[in-house]
């Protein structure tokens, strides 16, 4: 036992001289992994880059359970990192709680909003990605049903399929949508075997086309898209590669480009809301060489004529949040 | 609700229960022997990663699976070796290969293939395919049984029906031959064992071995049948619910496939909400369904539907009397 507590108390004061030299810029990764293939990792893509673009150097956590927010929050705070980055609405609470107790120490949150002095918090318009999406989804659907499979049944899931409802109905009125949620607790966003069984009840049900905003849940979406003769639809990230030809699409939320913004900024960073959207590039939809047969022109120019309208008002899309109601779907 | 749905349904169920029916007959032989088994989840997830691994870098589903079994016997000897040589706490040491398991898993992918705890994505005989039965096409056209033979008990994958023929066998095993009347005697009595001259720590390390070997199959299903990669933490829970479904059981093989299957159809029925809806006309919260395995599992042990009695020996390290 003394031995252990000795191994602890070393390994804690290591970690503290590690993070103590500096004001470089720090990361917090949500539960789920840095190497999710899609939010965290696109978080930490943005990271990497801003290393090797400046030769900077950066302080990084991945969480494993949710009572350690505040804990490494407060332990980068007092090592002197500036600003902190934290990937995820859950840090919303926690950092609510905490940011008071560093006035001198920026914090940006990405997509949850908090209001204090000293925290940058960045949201974005996924409903305007869905949308997009959605769209795609409609078009390129033969059986006239299109599907979604959404993680933890958090409003923000919610907010993606309400989008990708609208945005499939935008493109056919006559389309169904089949949305479900793969659970109410954490696991749901590491559960491929559930998100596989949920697209195989889908396509029972008649659908060819699956959007999955599940995290690690949705490479099992993926795979059973790939293996059933379905068409998936990645998110966050560009899951396009994935399964070459199997994957429509991917709704890019461009989390990479918040946080090499935030570490661009460095201790410069403007507190306030900023709201990303399609007009900022903040969300879009992926093309490259692995979908490109599966979109066609046609598709591709309504689509885009869809993303002019949203960009200058003429298209409003409903964003779930606002209302905690949706008009395309029920949940 | 049309016959087609019907079978899509039960189909789900079989996929959903396969994983369930190993690890919880694999419970079965540690539990009877007396020892308590919680780190089912982390045998089933050391495994997945290794079954998964392995099977990429040979290419050979079959020898992924027998490094799977590898991983699980491994973590079994560790269990082994700390509740019956050293006479250690049975849960803790069983919840401390759940630990063991969820992390090296991720370091150990990570460190291989440097994709962030995942193993690179399967393909062809890397992966277990469905196999068709005999005569599944030629049938598929004879009304009723033509589908149900096509859909439901053709076209899984081999593990599904090694699976299911684990139970029969189990059922033999324990209660048709001298090996299986030892090992349920090692978990009532094993001083009485003990006197007669058997050796309890040899038997109680094979009932451990044989769990190893269980939970490696269902591991192995996880990651190279259902998905096609080993992904962080993708068993689950599914060791907790084997373990409910053992109680659920009372520690019986036939009655454990039921309790697994009923438990894996409760599974699949939460994925189709759409028809709880049509057929009983109102909704039903997926979380219910979700939550009633744990439900039942504690209404039977308040006794409230038979009694779940464990085996009086477990959890117990045998002490030899000097």
């Amino acid at each position: 036992m003394t031995l252990f507590t000795k191994f602890l108390g070393a390994s804690a004061a290591l970690a503290l001289s590690a993070g103590a030299a500096m004001a470089d810029p720090a990361i917090i990764f949500d539960l789920g992994g840095k190497f999710d293939k899609s939010f965290n990792e696109s978080a930490f893509n943005g990271a990497t880059r801003w290393a090797e673009e400046t030769g900077g150097k950066f302080a990084e956590v991945e969480l494993q359970s949710d009572a350690q927010r505040e804990q490494a929050l407060r332990r980068f705070a007092e090592s002197g990192s500036n600003p902190i980055v934290m990937a995820g609405f859950s840090f919303m609470t926690p950092l609510g709680d905490i940011a008071a107790d560093y006035p001198d120490t920026k914090f940006v949150i990405i997509d949850a909003v908090v209001d204090a002095p000293n925290v940058k918090s960045v949201v974005f318009n996924e409903e305007q990605g869905s949308y997009l999406v959605g769209m795609l989804a409609a078009m390129a659907s033969k059986t006239g049903t299109v599907s979604f499979v959404g993680g933890m049944d958090i409003p923000l899931i919610r907010k993606f399929a309400c989008g990708y409802a609208e945005g499939a109905k935008a493109a056919n009125p006559d389309v169904t949508v089949i949305a479900n949620m793969t659970g109410t607790t954490p696991a749901a966003w590491n559960d491929p075997v559930k998100g596989t069984e949920l697209t195989l009840a889908q396509k029972s049900q008649g659908s060819d086309v699956v959007f999955q905003a599940a995290g690690g849940t949705g490479v099992g979406v993926l795979q059973a898209a790939a293996d059933n003769e379905m068409l998936g639809i990645g998110v966050d990230a560009n899951q396009n590669y994935m399964h070459p030809g199997q994957v429509l699409t991917s709704m890019l939320k461009r989390v990479d480009v918040a946080v090499y913004d935030a570490f661009t900024a460095g201790t410069d960073v403007e507190p306030g809301v900023a709201s990303l959207g399609v007009s900022e590039d903040g969300v879009g939809y992926a093309m490259d060489e692995n979908n490109a047969s599966l979109v066609t022109p046609e598709m591709l120019a309504a689509v885009e004529e869809a993303k002019a309208g949203i960009s200058d008002g003429s298209i409003m899309v409903h964003d779930y949040m606002s209302d905690e109601s949706c008009p395309a779907l029920t949940f | 609700m049309d016959l087609m749905t019907l079978l899509q349904l039960l189909d789900s169920t079989v996929r959903l229960a396969t994983p369930l029916l190993l690890a919880c007959i694999a419970g079965l032989y540690s539990e009877r022997a007396g020892i308590f088994d919680i780190g089912l989840e982390g045998k089933m997830l050391a495994a997945a990663f290794l079954s998964a691994a392995i099977a990429y870098t040979t290419g050979n589903v079959w020898v992924g699976l027998l490094a799977g079994i590898g991983a699980s016997l491994l973590l079994s000897a560790i269990h082994g070796v700390a509740s019956i040589t050293f006479r250690g706490n049975q849960l803790i040491s069983g919840v401390a290969i759940n630990f063991l398991a969820a992390g090296l898993t991720v370091v150990i992918a990570q460190s291989w293939f440097g994709q962030g705890g995942r193993t690179p994505q399967l393909a062809g005989a890397a992966r277990f395919n469905p196999i068709t039965l005999p005569f599944a096409d030629a049938l598929r056209d004879v009304p009723i049984l033509g589908p149900i033979y096509y859909e439901l008990i053709s076209g899984h994958t081999a593990l599904v029906y090694i699976a299911l023929l684990i139970v029969p066998v189990t059922w033999w095993v324990l209660y048709a031959t001298r090996f299986g009347l030892r090992l349920r005697a090692v978990g009532e009595n094993p001083a009485a064992v003990d006197t007669a001259g058997v050796s309890v720590v040899g038997l109680r390390f094979a009932a451990v071995a044989i769990c190893g070997v269980l939970c490696g199959l269902a591991g192995a299903y996880l990651a190279t049948a259902l998905q096609a990669g080993f992904t962080k933490d993708m068993s689950a829970g599914r060791g907790y619910i084997a373990l409910a479904a053992l109680i659920f059981a009372k520690w019986k093989p036939w009655p454990a496939l039921g309790a697994t299957m009923l438990f894996g159809f409760l599974q699949a029925l939460a994925l189709r909400p759409d028809l709880i809806q049509r057929t009983l006309g109102f909704s039903v919260q997926t979380q219910l369904l979700d939550a009633l395995p744990y439900i039942l599992t504690v209404v039977i042990l308040a006794g409230f539907v038979g009694k779940a009695i464990p085996p009086k020996a477990g959890g117990e390290p045998y002490v030899k009397e000097r």
